[in-house]
């Protein structure tokens, strides 16, 4: 599949709260779209929207350029590398059958399993000997959230939804993990959106930075571009630079 | 000691009593989890169901042996009746706990369990039950041990089992009966309780 995705006068209401108001975005295939702003701004909701955690109240959400209602959500949901903010580990499984998850839901022999379970691993820097047969809670949170993002690229996607899979990383394991994601992106072409309240990272793995404010989208522009941004909310977030 | 002519009445009501709580438990389990399972997806079932197994647990269990009595098919004197009325009170702490393990479950990981494409029953079976095993082992405990209790008092209105004893010696002012009967429903209640804890710390391995 060609992985095009498109908010269309997305809104979303809970509690009264207008939580997305009039979202409009595409994201072509390819592309690196960072969700940037500050806590409560809606960046989890509209990732949620997109592998149908969550459905528009008004609009459109669109994947292959068909309505996130019409789809198959658990074919959609199984093509998809979900990150979730909380990393949300199964605490009942050992390191290994938590990132065979998806790769087992689809059905793959089990030593081509075992051999991607082994790669990943090694990729995101756990050694797999040391770390296969561990359960969640004898890692540390970062190692916790290395095994979901190594979890989210399992089964081979073609889009990733990451929502601030680094956070918990100290600087230099962050860098070392921004890098292999701009590997992955650029070898494998995978469309992917970044959830992050960090601009460094976002004007570093971006191809385009989407900035949220109070559910608006306040300013859609590539890394070059959004350094010269002139509005209040996107010069708040630059002088952290 | 114990005078040889209730040894083998004793090892008789012994096996009854067993069998009773044993086909109790065995009908509590089969309706109380898939209710308590059911209650998970229908919010609105909850107060109804809730409330009427908690009914049942306030009411007297001897008031409750009395009131199945004159009610036909499920009614009358025996221990048809007594195991309708040991299901009764098994329910709750099946059916709370059941309904109190899934609901209890991380959201953070239902929500990636969801996210990662699992349908509803691989959901259930696959990361809701494998987590809410101990607490609704727990409430099995409680319910088999309570029941254990409760079931002597099946021989007031002919349910049979240690409660014969029971009620035998009390009439006769009998103390020897009414231990032949307590000390035995004692020790299978610390048996099974025993039991469960080995499961329950084989189960929660993780
Ligand atoms: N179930 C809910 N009920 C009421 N309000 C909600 C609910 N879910 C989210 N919200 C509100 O929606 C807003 C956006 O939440 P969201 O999780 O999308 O923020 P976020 O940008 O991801 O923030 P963070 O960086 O802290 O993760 C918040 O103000 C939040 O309080
Ligand atoms: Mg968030």
């Amino acid at each position: 599949m060609s992985v095009t995705l498109e908010f269309r006068d997305v809104c979303y209401c809970i509690g009264g709260n207008l939580v997305l108001d009039n979202l409009n975005l595409r994201i072509v295939e390819g592309c690196t779209l960072v969700l940037l702003g500050r806590s409560g701004s809606g960046k989890t909701t509209a990732l949620k929207m997109l592998n149908g955690l969550l459905f528009p109240s008004g609009g459109q959400v669109l994947v292959d350029d068909r309505a996130t209602t019409d789809w198959d959500l658990i074919q959609l949901r199984r093509s998809i590398g979900y990150v979730i903010q909380e990393v949300g580990l199964f605490p009942h499984f050992t390191i290994g059958e938590n990132v065979a998850l998806v790769p087992r839901l689809k059905g793959w022999p089990p030593d081509r399993i075992a051999a991607r379970v082994s790669e990943l691993l090694d990729q995101v820097g756990l050694e797999p000997a040391q770390f296969l047969d561990r359960y969640p809670r004898q890692l540390s949170g970062g190692q916790r959230q290395r095994v979901g993002v190594a979890r989210a690229l399992a089964a081979e996607p073609k889009l990733l939804l990451f929502d601030e899979p680094f956070g918990a990383l100290d600087p230099v394991t962050r860098v070392e993990l921004q890098d292999q994601f701009l590997a992955l992106r650029d070898r494998l072409r995978k469309t992917s959106i970044f959830v992050t309240h960090d601009v460094r990272e976002a004007l570093r793995l971006g191809t385009e930075i989407a900035l949220l404010h109070r559910g608006r989208l306040e300013v859609l522009a590539t890394p070059a571009e959004f350094v010269k941004s002139s509005g209040p909310e996107a010069r708040a977030f630059l002088s952290t630079l | 000691m114990i005078p040889p002519y209730l040894l083998q009445e004793m090892a008789q009501l012994t096996g009854e009593h067993v069998v009773l709580v044993l086909v109790s438990m065995a009908i509590a389990v089969a309706a109380g989890f898939p209710l308590g399972v059911l209650l998970t997806r229908r919010a609105a079932l909850r107060t109804p169901l809730l409330g009427f197994a908690n009914v049942m647990q306030t009411i007297p269990s001897l008031a409750l042996f009395g009131f199945l009595i004159p009610i036909p098919f499920i009614g009358g004197i025996g221990k048809r009746t007594a195991i309708v009325a040991l299901v009764l009170y098994a329910l709750l702490p099946i059916l709370r706990n059941t309904l109190a393990g899934i609901l209890g479950v991380d959201s953070a990981v239902r929500e990636s369990a969801i996210a990662m494409g699992m349908t509803g029953r691989q959901l259930l079976w696959q990361v809701e039950l494998p987590l809410a095993a101990p607490t609704i082992l727990a409430g099995v405990r409680i319910a088999t041990v309570t029941t254990i209790g409760t079931a002597t008092i099946a021989a007031a209105i002919g349910g049979g089992g240690l409660g014969v004893f029971i009620f035998r010696g009390i009439a006769s002012v009998d103390t020897t009966q009414i231990l032949a009967g307590a000390i035995p429903a004692a020790l299978l209640a610390l048996l099974s309780d025993g039991g469960f804890s080995w499961i329950e710390r084989r189960v929660s391995v993780s």
